[in-house]
């Protein structure tokens, strides 16, 4: 039958992450250019510092808004006809904002990169923003709202934030606004928010794929040669958490036959100096199949189908959480081992093999990660939207190397908080509530969806 | 554009597929077992499924959780997913940890009794019981593919059950059935073993050999019960499920031609032309011209048996009821299926699917999916470069004369969502129910 003997790995082959050039072009524009010719294709990925930390209080959802409208008209082409010129090229076409940054982003194969190209600076450079568009966007996105009332996973998260976050900070609303910010909205919002913060100084271009730099260089100044001048400032953001001592929030989902549970704190902001040491103390906790949450409730109790923990990486500190989904009736327990992982990681060092997994996965997946196009620019727009090192994929794999067990223990025991846990649960409060009142997960609350 | 591939077969029936690309030191190593839940017997639904996970708690010389972990030290990316025709496993692993990832399979292939135990049953019965609760009891229209599978298959078909099966069949899933499960489906013989990225054919073929060669061929499997069907329902098919959703979501399914078939691809040009992104016909129309609809998109089943399904997905913006959702849909349908499809919607999808299909190419795992794929469905893993011909060759005439074949009133079944607080107000939709 088959052999008993595990062959051994053989001489592992370099890998460099693809090699890029880094400009800023004379409009003030940055450009990063990757060329990669495995397949006749291109991603152009265009990045503004217009992200919902950007945008002014009370207007929440603006910057996602804006992003959106870029494709509903410009001075050329109604949105209609602008999504069917992009897609007669075959362009696979997305626009967005998240916290830290606005996007839009086209795949397409490189015989039609340029016509998509100079598509993609006309809806950037000269939108129109037509009312009857704005509206249908707002109403779509009241739509995705009014669907997480049914939807358990979606509404922990937005449940989470908002129990989380101190007022004060732009993390306790979500990023794409919530009902009445939304609802109060307008074009002239979308305008005012689009000049003051689209503009060369705020703005990085990305293209990686099948054309050279030079040639790329040359498209990107012809193609975004209409974009008004101007800089960008980061906004501060601040992480102040709501509460200084642990506590337990049910949102009551009458009958539910699952527990959606996200359990954290108030993280840390993605330029730490301490990132590669949490990066790799998070894998073992809870970031990898292999690690202790997920081996804990699902290979040992069958609690779930899934668990996991991670640190949401923005510039401001953003949450960390461990996220499960687990049966009604074993929610108490199951917060009782996510808790006591928790403490673990902090009382005592990982042992040799726990870290090795870690690091020999995360050093190895590496190349994994950037096989295509879209992968590669997004990988530089997180160098530009964090101001990373350019040698930060270089340097990569050996920031990971040299964590060790002390280190590991040392991000544990710095940067987990058990005193400041917030526990939310999406599920049925009569079934879950009293088994909690012994768990030591603080005060518990029972809301409303 | 084409990929290298190269095929041979093992003594024992292993069907293998290579296809070199020394871009990244990487390697996808993917096989498929043409077995899924069509295959399984009555009072066992959710059994295929249940059966994947038991390939990841150990074989003869890996113990439980080891091939997660020796995949994750080694570096690499790891999965299985169960369909209704097929199984597969999959790696990606960095270049030089081939022998790992390929032994482990092998292992697994060969020798997964000696591993398998009631304790390691029971708890991926409770780990798939709740998968089931995660993605289809405790998530809006979680419910859509086992509805929708019961409603467009005759009860005998080997399509019309659950994928992930009942509480109560999963429940009785014993290590017998495994055992049984395993002999039948889980042999050299009924498996394809595809390999894509960064290896030497040499070396790779004589590893293949070693570690697979061994494993002894299977007995004869039981025949699939009749697929074929008719080409379309015959009648208007419809149900109603009022739930726990938000909004009302149209689901409507239409007979089509089979994966693969020359007919599939004019078909899955209509499907892009319908509602492949926002310059698709319901996106245009029923979100951003009526806006009485949030979303709207459609895609096939792919299923390269008896008979494929394209299906259209749209859902309600919060004004808009049910049932005039519904009707919404049904006229863009009764336009389609009068006045056919232009040529440049035509052209419009198939750039579109050109550029999709190029940009999975790039990535080792999907090439060496699809590879598996077409071995396994068809016996010919070289398809996988004729795929944009097969689109670019299809004509607007074969698009709109399936689409007067296959868009009628008799080839139409709507699973229609309603929010169950919604239910008072719109009465009105039961009467129309039977209609």
């Amino acid at each position: 039958m088959v052999t008993s003997l595990r062959p051994k790995p053989g001489p592992a082959r370099s890998y460099r992450f693809p090699q890029f050039k880094d400009e800023t072009l004379p409009t003030g524009v940055r450009l990063i250019t990757a060329p990669v010719t495995k397949l006749p294709l291109a991603t152009v990925l265009v990045l503004v510092n217009a992200g919902s930390t950007n945008e002014p209080r009370g207007k929440e959802g603006v910057a996602a808004l804006t992003a959106a409208a870029l494709l509903e008209g410009t001075t050329r082409f109604d949105g209609a006809e602008l999504a069917e010129k992009f897609e007669q090229l075959g362009t696979s076409l997305e626009s967005g904002a998240d916290w830290d940054s606005a996007f839009l982003k086209i795949t397409v194969l490189s015989s039609k990169l340029e016509e998509a190209t100079r598509l993609l600076g006309d809806a950037i450079s000269s939108p129109i923003f037509p009312e009857r568009e704005i509206e249908r966007l707002k109403a779509e996105r009241l739509a995705e709202i009014l669907q997480l009332e049914t939807e358990p996973r979606g509404l922990a998260d937005e449940k989470f934030s908002e129990f989380l976050y101190d007022d004060e900070s732009r993390y306790s609303t979500p990023d794409q606004g919530s009902i009445v910010s939304v609802r109060s909205l307008t074009r002239g919002d979308v305008e005012q928010f689009y000049r003051s913060n689209y503009n060369s100084g705020g703005t990085t271009v990305i293209i990686a794929g099948d054309i050279s730099s030079e040639n790329a260089r040359n498209l990107v100044i012809e193609a975004f040669g209409k974009w008004p001048e101007g800089s960008s400032q980061d906004q501060p953001q601040s992480g102040k958490a709501r509460r200084n001592r642990k506590s337990t929030h049910i949102v009551n989902k009458l009958n539910a036959p699952q527990s959606e549970l996200r359990v954290g704190h108030v993280g840390l902001p993605r330029k730490h100096p301490d990132f590669f040491p949490t990066l790799v103390m998070n894998a073992v906790l809870g970031g990898l199949f292999g690690s202790r949450i997920n081996l804990n409730l699902r290979e040992a109790h069958g609690y779930t189908y899934g668990a996991s923990s991670f640190y949401d990486w923005r510039r401001g500190p953003g949450p960390f959480v461990v996220s499960t989904a687990v049966e009604s009736e074993v929610t108490a327990p199951a917060l009782r081992e996510i808790l006591m992982e928790i403490d673990r990681i902090r009382d005592e060092r990982i042992s040799a093999e726990e870290l090795s997994l870690a690091r020999d996965y995360l050093e190895g997946v590496f190349p994994i990660r950037y096989e295509t196009t879209a992968a590669i620019a997004s990988a530089l727009a997180t160098l530009s939207i964090y101001d990373l090192n350019p040698d930060y994929y270089d340097s990569y794999r050996t920031n990971i190397h040299n964590v060790s067990e002390d280190a590991v223990l040392r991000a544990a025991k710095t940067h987990l908080h058990p005193e400041l846990l917030q526990t939310v649960i999406v599920g049925d409060a009569a079934t879950v509530r009293g088994s909690l009142a012994d768990h030591s997960l603080g005060e518990v609350t029972v809301h409303d969806a | 554009m084409r990929i290298p591939v190269e095929t041979s077969r093992l003594e024992n029936g292993l069907l293998v597929t290579l296809s070199e690309d020394h871009t990244a030191p990487i390697v996808a190593v993917n096989l498929w077992y043409h077995v899924g839940s069509a295959n399984e017997k009555i009072g066992r639904t959710g059994f295929a499924h249940l059966f994947e996970h038991m390939l990841f708690q150990g074989s003869a010389h890996v113990s439980s959780n080891e091939h997660f972990e020796l995949i994750q030290r080694a570096g690499g990316t790891l999965n299985g997913s169960t369909w209704l025709e097929r199984t597969n496993y999959f790696e990606t692993v960095p270049s030089n940890e081939l022998g790992l990832a390929l032994w482990l399979e092998a292992d697994r292939m060969g020798e997964l009794l000696p591993a398998m135990t009631q304790t390691k049953l029971d708890t991926q019965r409770d780990v798939v019981k709740n998968e089931r609760r995660w993605s289809v009891d405790n998530q809006p229209y979680g419910t859509f593919l086992e509805k929708m599978q019961e409603l467009v298959f005759p009860a005998s078909h080997p399509f019309q059950h659950s994928l992930i099966g009942s509480m109560d069949d999963l429940s009785a899933a014993s290590l017998d059935d495994v055992a049984q499960f395993f002999a039948t489906y889980y042999t050299p013989d009924n498996a394809v073993l595809s390999i894509a990225g960064d290896f030497e054919s040499a070396e790779t073929r004589q590893m293949v050999n070693d570690y697979f060669g061994p494993i002894p061929r299977g007995k004869t499997r039981p025949p699939l019960p009749p697929m074929d069907l008719p080409p379309v329902f015959g009648e208007r098919l419809r149900e109603l499920v009022y739930d726990s959703v938000s909004l009302p979501r149209l689901f409507m399914a239409f007979r089509s031609p089979v994966f693969g078939s020359e007919a599939y691809y004019a078909a899955s040009i209509i499907s892009a032309v319908l509602g492949l992104r926002r310059g698709s016909r319901l996106h245009r129309s029923l979100v951003r011209e009526r806006q009485v609809a949030a979303d709207a998109s459609a895609f096939t089943f792919d299923l390269a048996k008896g008979t494929d399904l394209l299906v259209v997905d749209v859902t309600a913006r919060p004004e808009t009821s049910a049932a005039q959702l519904e009707d919404e849909v049904e006229r863009e349908i009764d336009h389609l299926h009068r006045e056919g499809v232009s040529e440049m919607e035509v052209r419009r999808a198939t750039s579109l699917i050109e550029t999709d299909l190029t940009a999975s190419l790039q990535s080792a795992g999907e090439r060496a999916d699809r590879l598996s794929m077409f071995a396994t469905y068809f016996g010919d893993p070289a398809l996988i470069n004729e795929q944009a011909d097969r689109y670019r060759a299809v004509t607007t005439e074969e698009v709109n004369e399936i689409i007067s074949e296959r868009f009628e009133e008799n080839n139409r079944a709507s699973l229609l969502y309603v929010p169950q607080e919604r239910v008072g107000s719109e009465h009105v939709l039961a009467a129309a129910g039977t209609a």
